[in-house]
């Protein structure tokens, strides 16, 4: 009973806000678009009763799914997103690991700083740091002026509202997610192993191979996961970043809410990018599994 | 029945395969390793005992290639190894930790340096196998660092460490993680191993008691200086200095002036009583300080003054240490001075002859006892 009581908490938070949020939208998925508040049909009429309730589940259907299928701009906004969350994991991943390898070996008594200036950006907005690559990343922006005042370039660079700054933006808002995973990692690493290896006959650069890389691999996949998933998800860096050709679902998804008022279709988007964000989260709970068995 | 010790350091013909010269390291102002000169020989079990220091630790480091020394040299089989970095000595070492890598299998560790170089991999699995074997690890060969015992684990690393056979094997305080009982079982098992490989192992530790027993010379340090290198039996026997006697096992130290007699020294060490004897080479001045030291075992226990015993002092029984199959007295005598006695307990110990606060008197032969300079 105690034990019962203890286990409510946590599954009572999540009934209430993940369960039943998500049973809305995808109940919402399944409706059609009205001219309304809300904006859908069918809504549930309670007082009619046992017809209402079977009324109300008829005139639910696939409909929206099946649209998402006919018009190819959203499988096509799934798959940038895919790719554009992919290749920016990557980047993250080849800024973060070095960073979080310098941290590792720094001297005991800098760890805490380093630690600490890598978590201060989450002291500010997150919408003021993206607002702040604007001004850097504009045409008469900072990074231009720079570049032409070194005279690096002879013309300035156009970045912003392309590929490229959602690139930038993401890997920047993400690279502590992908730090912090890493560094953890490598500081629990043993020294000794390394003089190990190289007693044994490798070289640094094997030692770091066969040994610093296997050791840090289940922080390589957290921090992949926990840039991977929210990218693919991301609306605000490609929007305010991004360019009017770059595709990602978080921006669909939000045009079909507020500027088609299709609050059935932006639902159905929303399902299915959840249906897509499982595959890499299940992925993600059996390695942290993995590292708990291990650690034991 | 011949047997020939084995003694290279006293054959004046014998090639050492380490040798130090005039080594010195020093960590900014610090000197860890002061000017020292030595070998070490093919087939040893060196040991190196330093109390305090980390000396050790860097005469280990150095001779593994991650320390270099600031000054002198350190030659292996002749060849100064200096600029032989770690990965290219014909040097293993076992790390205090073990450092076992955790990702890799038993089976995989002890492979780990092997692969590293063009042997073929069947020889490479027979190695491990024939390693496995030498260090009863068959059945955990697949199993993963954190899934055996701390003994086990030390065995690995062992393994792990001969598997290339290397001429010279570090030990880096290889026994300090296990507990008492499985140490010794494991001291016995290393000096097995040894013999079989004919490796020559240096053993860095700080607890006398397993320097005594697995090594064939004991190399105790302070300050960076190597102050006697010598075998378990000389050290404890012929002790070189109070600070050696006193480090390795239990002593009692007599200070007082030396005054020459046949064939040895009276030291005279306390008014109103008798000065000890004790035979000795040493060349000392007339009234010089010099200080007798005698291991409890030597010292025996009596009711009465012995008969004809040169060496005997009358005190109180302090208090008495009683380790099971020893008893260690604590006799006090009428100045203070503490004497240690040790007597093996044959009979029961109700029938134990001496109580708290007994008188009697300690006595010891004129050999038993070493005079000391300093």
């Amino acid at each position: 009973m105690r034990r019962f009581a203890l286990i409510i908490v946590p599954y009572a938070w999540l009934v209430a806000l993940f369960l039943v949020p998500f049973l809305i939208v995808l109940k919402i998925s399944l409706s059609d678009p009205a001219l309304a508040i809300p904006p859908y049909t069918p809504t549930l009429d309670l007082a009619a009763g046992w017809a209402g309730m079977r009324e109300f589940f008829a005139d639910l259907d696939m409909e929206n799914f099946t649209f998402l299928t006919t018009d190819d701009l959203y499988w096509k906004a799934y798959l940038s997103s895919l790719q554009i969350a992919l290749i920016s994991t990557l980047l993250t991943l080849a800024i973060g690991y070095p960073i979080a390898y310098a941290m590792a070996r720094a001297p005991d008594h800098w760890r805490p700083t380093l630690l600490m200036l890598v978590i201060l950006p989450f002291w500010t907005s997150f919408l003021i740091r993206v607002y702040s690559w604007m001004g850097i990343l504009l045409t008469e922006g900072y990074l231009n002026q720079l570049l032409l005042g070194m005279g690096v370039i002879s013309e300035p660079l156009t970045i912003l509202n392309t590929n490229t700054a959602v690139y930038i933006g993401i890997v920047y808002t993400y690279l502590p997610f992908m730090i912090l995973p890493i560094y953890s990692a490598l500081e629990r690493m043993d020294d000794s192993l390394l003089e190990a290896a190289e007693d044994l006959g490798c070289s640094r650069l094997t030692a770091f191979w066969l040994v610093t890389i296997p050791l840090s691999k289940n922080g390589i996949i957290a921090g992949c996961f926990l840039v991977f998933i929210p990218a693919l998800g991301e609306f605000v860096i490609p929007s305010l970043l991004g360019g009017s050709d770059t595709l990602m679902i978080g921006k669909i998804l939000w045009e079909e809410f507020f500027n088609n008022r299709d609050w059935p279709v932006a639902s159905a988007v929303a399902v299915v990018l959840l249906l897509i964000l499982i595959i890499p989260i299940v992925l993600f709970q059996r390695n942290e599994q993995k590292q708990r068995e291990i650690d034991g | 029945m011949s047997q020939i010790t084995f003694e290279p350091w006293n054959d004046p013909s014998a090639k050492p395969l380490i040798e130090f010269k005039g080594v010195t390291k020093r960590f900014g102002d610090f000197t860890a390793i002061d000017n020292q000169t030595f070998d070490i020989y093919e087939k040893e079990f060196f040991a190196l005992l330093d109390p305090s220091g980390c000396g050790k630790t860097t005469m280990m480091r150095m001779l593994a290639g991650f320390e270099t020394p600031t000054s002198g040299k350190i030659l292996l089989s002749g060849q100064d190894i200096a600029p032989i970095p770690p990965n290219k000595r014909a040097v293993n070492m076992m790390f205090q930790s073990y450092a076992l890598f955790p990702h890799l299998s038993v089976w995989e560790n002890i492979a780990f340096g092997l692969k590293r170089g063009t042997m073929p991999k069947d020889e490479i699995a027979a190695r491990v196998e024939q390693m496995l074997k030498l260090t009863r690890l068959e059945k955990f060969a697949q199993r993963k660092p954190h899934q055996i015992s701390g003994g086990q684990r030390q065995r690995v690393a062992l393994a792990r460490s001969l598997a290339k056979a290397p001429k010279l094997l570090l030990l880096d305080e290889p026994l300090g993680a296990l507990d008492a009982k499985l140490r010794q079982d494991t001291q016995f098992e290393l000096m097995d191993i040894q013999e079989k490989t004919g490796t020559t192992f240096v053993i860095v530790t700080h607890d006398q008691e397993e320097a005594m027993t697995v090594a064939s010379r004991v190399a105790v340090m302070d300050d960076g200086r190597i102050i006697q290198a010598d075998t378990p039996a000389h050290i404890y026997e012929m002790p070189g200095s109070v600070y050696v006697a006193d480090f390795i096992g239990d002593v009692t130290i007599f200070e007082g002036r030396a005054k020459r007699a046949e064939g040895g020294y009276h030291i005279a060490f306390a008014e109103g009583h008798d000065s000890l004897f004790a035979a000795s080479d040493l060349d000392l001045s007339e009234g010089q300080t010099a200080y007798l030291a005698i291991r409890p075992e030597k010292v025996m226990i009596t009711p009465e003054r012995p008969e004809g015993a040169r060496n005997a002092l009358e005190g109180k029984i302090l208090d008495i240490a009683y380790l099971g199959n020893l008893s260690t007295y604590h006799v006090a005598l009428s100045n203070g001075q503490i004497v240690k006695a040790q007597t093996a307990n044959t009979r029961r110990l109700a029938n134990r002859p001496f109580t708290w606060e007994d008188s009697v008197w300690v006595s010891w032969t004129d050999t038993a006892a070493v005079l000391l300079e300093r």
